[in-house]
């Protein structure tokens, strides 16, 4: 096995490791890429149409592509093949576009209970944090940690923060918070040491609905500022 | 669908599993599912349950419980004290029950899991296609938590076809697994093995000591610390993890990842191939572990004689009457206990 060229970006030829006797992982590249991503996407687009004989599960990552199968069907020297020649093919394959999905969110107050602090930080105002925050479309690179969790891309460097010093031991769902470089949204309620900055009405998981998850890898994100008013009536709504 | 069993006390932490929730960790919802495959896919085999029935699992302090309607139980994987209104029953055999028994267990002697499966299966609410409770989402299950007193479990209903009514069954003996307090876990190096090309055979000529930080998420072990070759980062980009992943993070104490667990941001030095998944969840803190290393291919040898294996025991006249009458004899001969070993605990 070659070692990941120090550089980054895509690999001339992905690098196939082994996962145990089930799984194998797909990387295509090092580094957090959008290049990157958008093959893993077109990959998984592709695998999800193209079901290949013993695969069971397919998880997008950052630049790695899990995949789970079944040994009693295949054999990994034979996924290895398929997935190079899907992959060498992508190319010429049409993909539909990413799709957007916009969150509405209730900044500062009792919902973004560190947004003063991200702007001390920052020396901005609240409200230039929360006009940064709230401009990009953030890739969803991968789902994980929690279910429905989103590690997204291209949080700008100007609201950098680091993470709480002592984490909180119950942060509510749908929370929105800066960890470092990072910004993502809490599905469902768990402990955690982001710097709160504001809340998102709507549930991003709900494991008794027919449709339980509101986000998937590949989906490009942005984040809607909405008045306290607003916030109560959308969540009212979600309660019906 | 009818009450079934009232949990009277509910245990260490048992909870309501099945054969896990696939296709939903792309969305960060791990499999989930019993940890020992084997022990509970016997389970549900002695009680007339297919495979995917749901069952408890049961961690280290067993439950007592209360019988509510006429059924047919049977406690498979760690070695346990089971009484029946009093009277000490085996393990690894079904048994019928009456409304107002009682089911009593102890503490795990041997192992750390065990099974009780129940005639019909445990009929909680599907959730994504799987009765397995996540506890750490707090769904599937019983109400997505482990169980707690008063809790009262419903009973599936069991398609029986045209099969026998039921009669008493038992796994013979050699297809009982003997658990230790020293384990040898296979494992296949990788993902990341690159990155230990100087620790690896450290890491497979080592001793590690069970920690006593282990649950469903994962197993930390203590004893020889593993490095990093110089200059590579502990702290990978964080990567999607499958169940056996053997994490390595800066302190180099190696954490196993298992069913609970769907990405990881350490480098992995190794994985513990799928078939030796259920004898790690048999490990109790304290325990000794060592690491032998296979190939793919070798894994996928074992996989297969594994799945053949449990094959041929579901062809098998279980009842207690027919080892009674002939299978004795061929169940205990020496030919049969070493096949069965081989196919168990060999390559």
């Amino acid at each position: 096995m070659s070692r990941p060229s120090p550089q980054g970006g895509l690999y001339p030829e992905p690098i196939f490791r082994p996962a145990g006797d089930r799984g194998m992982l797909m990387e295509l590249g090092t580094g957090i890429d959008p290049e990157i991503n958008q093959k893993i996407r077109g990959l998984s687009l592709v695998l999800e149409r193209t079901r290949l004989q013993g695969v069971v599960e397919i998880i997008p990552g950052y630049r790695s592509l899990a995949v789970i199968y079944d040994p009693l069907q295949t054999k990994p020297e034979t996924l290895r093949q398929a997935l190079l020649a899907l992959y060498d093919e992508l190319e010429h394959t049409a993909l539909p576009e990413a799709r957007v999905v916009e969150l509405p969110v209730c900044y500062g107050g009792e919902f973004g209970e560190d947004l003063a602090r991200v702007a001390a930080h920052n020396r901005l105002s609240p409200a230039e944090v929360v006009a940064i925050h709230s401009a990009p479309l953030y890739p969803v690179y991968m789902i994980g940690f929690t279910p429905g969790f989103p590690y997204l891309g291209g949080l700008s460097e100007k609201i950098h923060t680091p993470r709480l010093a002592t984490p909180r031991t119950l942060v509510p769902a749908g929370s929105v918070g800066i960890a470092n470089s990072q910004t993502g949204i809490y599905p469902i309620a768990s402990p955690g040491g982001w710097q709160l900055i504001g809340r998102c009405p709507c549930p991003l998981f709900d494991p008794g609905h027919d449709r339980p998850f509101l986000l998937k890898a590949g989906d490009l994100l942005r984040f809607s500022p909405i008045s306290r008013d607003e916030y109560l009536r959308l969540r009212g709504e979600q309660r019906k | 669908m009818s009450g079934a069993l009232e949990i009277l006390q509910p245990g260490a932490f048992t909870t309501v599993q099945d054969q896990g929730r696939y296709g939903y960790q792309q969305y960060g919802v791990p499999p989930c599912g019993v940890l020992d495959g084997y022990a509970a896919q016997l389970a549900n085999l002695l009680v007339g349950n297919p495979a995917e029935a749901a069952l408890l699992e049961i961690t280290f302090a067993g439950p007592s419980i209360r019988i509510l309607s006429p059924c047919v139980l049977a406690l498979t994987g760690a070695e346990m004290e089971l009484l029946h209104n009093g009277q000490h029953l085996g393990g690894w055999r079904s048994f019928a029950v009456q409304p107002g028994d009682l089911i009593t267990m102890g503490i795990a002697s041997r192992g750390c899991r065990a099974y009780l499966a129940l005639g019909g299966g445990i009929d909680v609410p599907l959730v994504m296609g799987s009765r397995s409770c996540y506890t750490g989402a707090g769904f599937g299950g019983h109400e997505g938590r482990p169980l707690r007193q008063g809790d009262v479990l419903p009973q599936g209903i069991l398609d029986r076809g045209n099969d026998p009514p039921w009669v008493e069954r038992a796994i013979p003996d050699p297809y009982i697994p003997e658990y230790q307090t020293n384990w040898t876990i296979r494992a296949i190096a990788g993902p990341q093995e690159d990155y230990f090309s100087q620790s690896l055979v450290t890491f497979f000529n080592s001793e590690f000591t069970v920690s006593p930080q282990v649950n469903r998420m994962g197993y930390r072990l203590e004893g020889t610390k593993i490095r990093l070759d110089p200059g590579m980062p502990a702290s990978i980009i964080s990567e999607p993890s499958l169940p056996g992943g053997i994490q390595i993070p800066e302190g180099g104490d190696p954490i196993i990842l298992l069913s609970e667990q769907t990405v990881g941001g350490y480098a992995k030095i190794a994985t513990v191939i799928s078939s030796d998944i259920g004898k790690l969840a048999q490990a109790m803190p304290g325990d000794r572990i060592r690491f032998q290393q296979v190939s793919v291919e070798q894994a996928h040898t074992i996989y297969r004689r594994h799945a053949s294996m449990l094959a041929r025991l579901k062809e098998l006249d279980l009842s207690v009457q027919s080892f009674a009458s002939m299978g004795r004899a061929y169940f205990n001969s020496e030919i049969f206990r070493s096949k069965v070993n081989h196919y168990l605990f060999q390559l």
